[in-house]
């Protein structure tokens, strides 16, 4: 058969368009970082280069304390949530539908259907008498709450994976006498890696972005960086904002640079 | 190995019983964002030898549902005027009697009297100030005093402004302008606030809180909005005015409080008292730039803020100021609904 | 001795029982965090409203419900519908509906150009999508307000290039939203189409080119179908946070045209009317329940077709 004459897998205009999309996506953040960098007491006026809001931020307790515990909830809540949604999402795929399928499917995807404010209600209302009742007031509840409503958004992309994921090669390893444990550890998680890496990178910065659930749940001295912010909207936002924000960012990148690194070296 | 440490620790932060924490030596300060000055703090810590945290929250309405609750750990917190006697009326407030403290004469005896704590059995002034006008003066020059501005906005200024998201300062301008009274119930009156609301809406650019970044920078020529900002905004700008709207204009204070359920009350005391202290009251000032209730404070204020046309009110406008108080229930639903209405 | 019908059935048991056992710990938590709470509100939503907030326990009543569809005139006492709570919908419901269309439009593109990258580099395309969600939400709000300003980017841009001469005014219309939404979603839809484009078949794309289908035809009849999970997943993904969205419409939308999120905000704040708020909240969650029922029923008989 001739060789075709163009290339199978590309689309036209397809590559101008996520070209497009990164500009999109990176705008608003150079804008953030130069201004970071921004000497005046202004987020939207140049008053030349100084590093002063890094020192700013730097020796702002308040703003280090909030960043840690934003980052230190977002790794536990998104860790749980996405063993969970793994686990959930292998139990409702690539089976004939059992009773309860879809009941398990609506009860997963139920946090993403209602507006946080009315989650933040109730759980004000909830997790305050249970804060009473069981003397405990830590950082656990708020984790609580963050993993409910990370399990959805890793849910999501890991079904999406799994499902048309083919039996073939799981059925192969049974036939070669793999046992279930290790034809899933082998076979099946290789497989399904995209997905959960999507699903916990999801999950991850969901956690990192909420306002509204936090805020509600917080207990006292458990600002978060959104939260800390949040209380400074009515006043001004000065560009320390933007060097908390640039430092975070370069710590993710940072951490999440070193995670992919470490991670192909195995494979 | 940092790593490991760090997340070891944060793992035991997350086990420890808060019941554990709230040893001696301990405040916890449930207040607005950006509101509490951290010299303030550092001096208190240093003086008393207590840890001060402080948490922050955005609107009276998060407060007083998240106090309600229980639960939350807060010993201090600090609710505006009109919310005061839902707090006391609701059993959440301490009676600490602040007005038999030791710094109290410090207080100024405007301050003292006031209609949501007379006599001050409950709280202590934190800061106070008011809604009114700032305009660029560049863009208008005509008189500013008034709240046409914007609700009858002159043509130079169409689609330049901003006005607080702020349901009850708002409704009190609106009120006044039509010669009502706060916390009236006048069906007539009212329907005539709603449609002029309604009406000098699509005449505003926005209904924000950006004020001390963008008023300067020009992208607002007219803000209604507190006066501490537009000072900041003429710090940043010098064409920038005040005007206080002669139909009426709203004023608020902030009032510390200590909780009924704190855990702290000792050093919710000190701390009490230990801003009726002119010296620091003034840095309570100094930093978020309203003016505080304490008498002789002006003299350890910053030079910019110590006439500034912001926070001296001129005479002839100081009888248009009046306090937000708390409406009947069947009033505020009304206004609620008014104000849906507008925002639909 | 059993039969073969009957070890089918009770091996048919014991799966049913695995699956069930698997997904318990999602189950649990979101019982305990997201939907038990919601039982609480249900509640609520039946009360009488507190003087200041909250509901007077045990006094029930249907107000709540009541004001979410009707209302009696505040002047003239007559009832009408409520037109201010349901332009608030419907202005929410739309915008929402564009946000998806255009992170779509967008998005779909891009995982796909991430998809065919060679299998080493993806991860890195991967990794640059999530990078400007490392910050959170209100910065990134922010920062979209730096570049839609009057005096922001685009409009400099567009005036030095010479194509306007006023700026426009985004800032603080219906458009500042959308373009915020778009942006602070847009990663939600790309990840989900990438994770079910990664695993397309390209053999089935060459299959088709064979038998002369040109590419709109490819991309119509064989990819978008293939990679429809993912479509469904991102939606969904992108539409309900829309929905209910808070933050954005504040900042962006100058606070003055309302979203559903902000009505029921307002309910539970300054307005001091729970149970209202809580019946509006129920609304949405049923609205947003139905249309999704229905997308996924849609879409998995569509699905079924391709096997």
């Amino acid at each position: 058969m001739a060789r075709r004459h163009f290339e199978i897998r590309t689309q036209p205009g397809f590559g101008l368009v996520a070209l497009f999309t990164f500009a999109i996506l990176y705008l608003p953040i150079a804008v953030l970082v130069v201004y970071a960098f921004n000497a005046s007491e202004s987020v939207t006026v140049w008053g030349g280069f100084s590093v002063k809001w890094f020192a700013e931020a730097w020796n702002n307790s308040a703003v280090q304390d909030a960043a840690w515990r934003s980052l230190v909830i977002a790794v536990f809540a998104a860790v749980i949530a996405t063993f969970a949604a793994t686990m959930a999402a292998i139990a409702t795929t690539r089976t004939a539908p059992y009773p309860g399928q879809g009941f398990q499917y609506a009860f997963i995807n139920q946090p993403l259907m209602v507006p946080e404010i009315v989650t933040a209600v109730a759980l004000l209302i909830v997790f305050s008498r249970l804060k009473v009742w069981t003397g405990y007031s830590g950082l656990g509840w708020l984790i609580l709450a963050h993993t409910a409503f990370c399990i959805p958004f890793a849910y999501l992309p890991i079904r999406a994976r799994l499902e048309g994921m083919d039996l073939t090669l799981e059925r192969a390893a049974a036939d070669l006498y793999a046992t279930p444990w290790q034809a899933f550890r082998r076979v099946t998680l290789p497989l399904l890696r995209p997905g959960i890496i999507a699903g916990f990178m999801l999950a991850f910065v969901i956690s990192l972005d909420d306002v509204v659930i936090t805020e509600f749940v917080k207990s006292g001295g458990q600002d978060t960086l959104p939260t800390y912010m949040l209380g400074q909207i009515r006043r001004t936002v000065t560009p320390e904002v933007n060097a908390i924000a640039t430092a975070f960012l370069a710590l993710s990148i940072i951490l999440v640079t070193g995670f992919f690194l470490i991670n192909r070296r195995k494979t | 190995m940092t790593l490991k440490l760090k997340a070891a620790l944060a793992a035991m932060s997350i086990f420890a019983f808060a019941g554990s924490a709230a040893a001696e030596g301990e405040l916890n300060i449930y207040n607005w964002g950006d509101y509490t000055s951290p010299e303030l703090i550092k001096k208190f810590e240093d003086t008393y030898k207590v840890k001060v945290t402080i948490t922050d929250y955005d609107s009276n309405d998060t407060a007083l549902a998240k106090v309600r609750a229980g639960g939350h750990g807060f010993d201090i917190v600090v609710p505006s005027a009109n919310y005061v006697p839902i707090w006391v009326k609701e059993g959440l407030l301490l009676e600490a009697r602040p007005d038999q403290m030791e710094n109290f004469k410090n207080v100024d005896e405007r301050w003292v009297d006031v209609p949501w704590d007379p006599g001050r059995h409950y709280t202590v002034p934190w800061q106070w100030g008011l809604t009114g006008i700032g305009v660029n003066k560049k863009v208008y020059s005509g008189d500013a005093n008034t709240s046409a501005i914007f609700l009858d906005p002159p043509a130079e200024l169409v689609g330049k402004i901003n006005v607080a998201p702020e349901m009850n300062d708002v409704l009190f301008a609106t009120i006044k302008y039509f010669g009502g009274e706060w916390c009236t119930d006048d069906k007539e009156l009212l329907k005539k606030v709603r449609d002029k609301l309604v009406e000098a809406k699509p005449k505003w650019l926005a209904m924000d809180y950006s004020v001390t970044e963008k008023l300067p920078a020009g992208d607002y020529s007219a803000v209604y909005y507190w006066n501490g900002a537009i000072m900041r905004s003429r710090l940043a700008n010098p064409d920038i005015a005040i005007g206080y709207p002669k139909e009426g204009f709203p004023f608020f204070m902030d009032s510390i409080a200590i909780l009924k359920d704190a855990k702290n009350t000792e050093n919710a005391k000190l701390f009490m008292n230990f801003i009726m202290e002119p010296e620091n009251a003034a840095l309570i000032s100094a930093f978020a730039k309203y003016a505080n209730g304490i008498k002789g404070s002006e003299q350890f204020m910053p030079a910019e803020m110590k006439d500034a046309p912001e926070l001296v009110i001129p005479a002839e406008f100081q009888g248009a100021g009046e306090f937000l108080t708390t409406c009947a229930p069947e009033v505020s639903e009304l206004y609620t609904r008014i104000w849906t209405d507008v925002n639909k | 001795m059993a039969s073969a019908a009957e070890i089918a059935s009770q091996a048919r048991r014991t799966e049913v029982r695995d699956r069930w056992l698997l997904s318990a710990p999602a189950l649990l938590i979101i019982f305990v965090a997201a939907i038990g709470p919601l039982f609480v509100m249900l509640a609520y939503s039946f009360m009488v409203k507190g003087d200041y907030g909250d509901v007077k326990f045990g006094q029930y009543s249907l107000d709540g419900w009541f004001s979410v569809f009707l209302q009696r005139d505040i002047f003239d006492d007559t009832l009408t519908f409520a037109d201010a709570h349901l332009s608030i919908f419907w202005r929410s419901i739309k915008l929402s509906f564009l946000t998806t269309v255009s992170t779509l439009l967008l998005g779909f593109p891009t995982a796909y150009f991430i998809a065919t990258r060679p299998r080493h580099t993806r991860e890195i395309w991967v990794f640059l999508v999530t990078i400007p969600f490392w910050t959170n939400l209100l910065i990134r709000t922010f920062a979209m307000q730096q570049v839609i300003r009057n005096e922001g980017i685009v409009n400099s841009l567009l005036r030095w290039v010479g194509v306007i001469d006023e700026p426009l005014q985004i800032m603080h219309t219906d458009w500042a939203i959308l373009f915020g939404m778009v942006y602070v979603y847009l990663p939600l839809m790309v990840l989900p189409l990438y994770a079910s484009m990664e695993k397309l078949d390209f053999r089935l794309v060459e299959a088709g080119y064979d038998l002369y289908a040109g590419r709109l035809q490819v991309l119509r009849r064989i990819i978008i179908p293939l990679v429809s999970p993912g479509i469904i997943a991102g939606s969904i993904l992108v539409f309900i946070p829309s929905l209910g969205a808070y933050v954005i419409p504040r900042v962006l939308g100058g606070g003055k045209n309302m979203m559903l999120g902000n009505l029921i905000e307002l309910q539970f704040g300054a307005g001091r009317n729970w149970p209202l708020g809580a019946a509006l909240s129920i609304t949405l969650m049923v609205l947003v329940m139905v249309a999704l029922l229905f997308y996924v029923r849609n879409a998995s008989r569509s699905g079924a077709t391709h096997g």
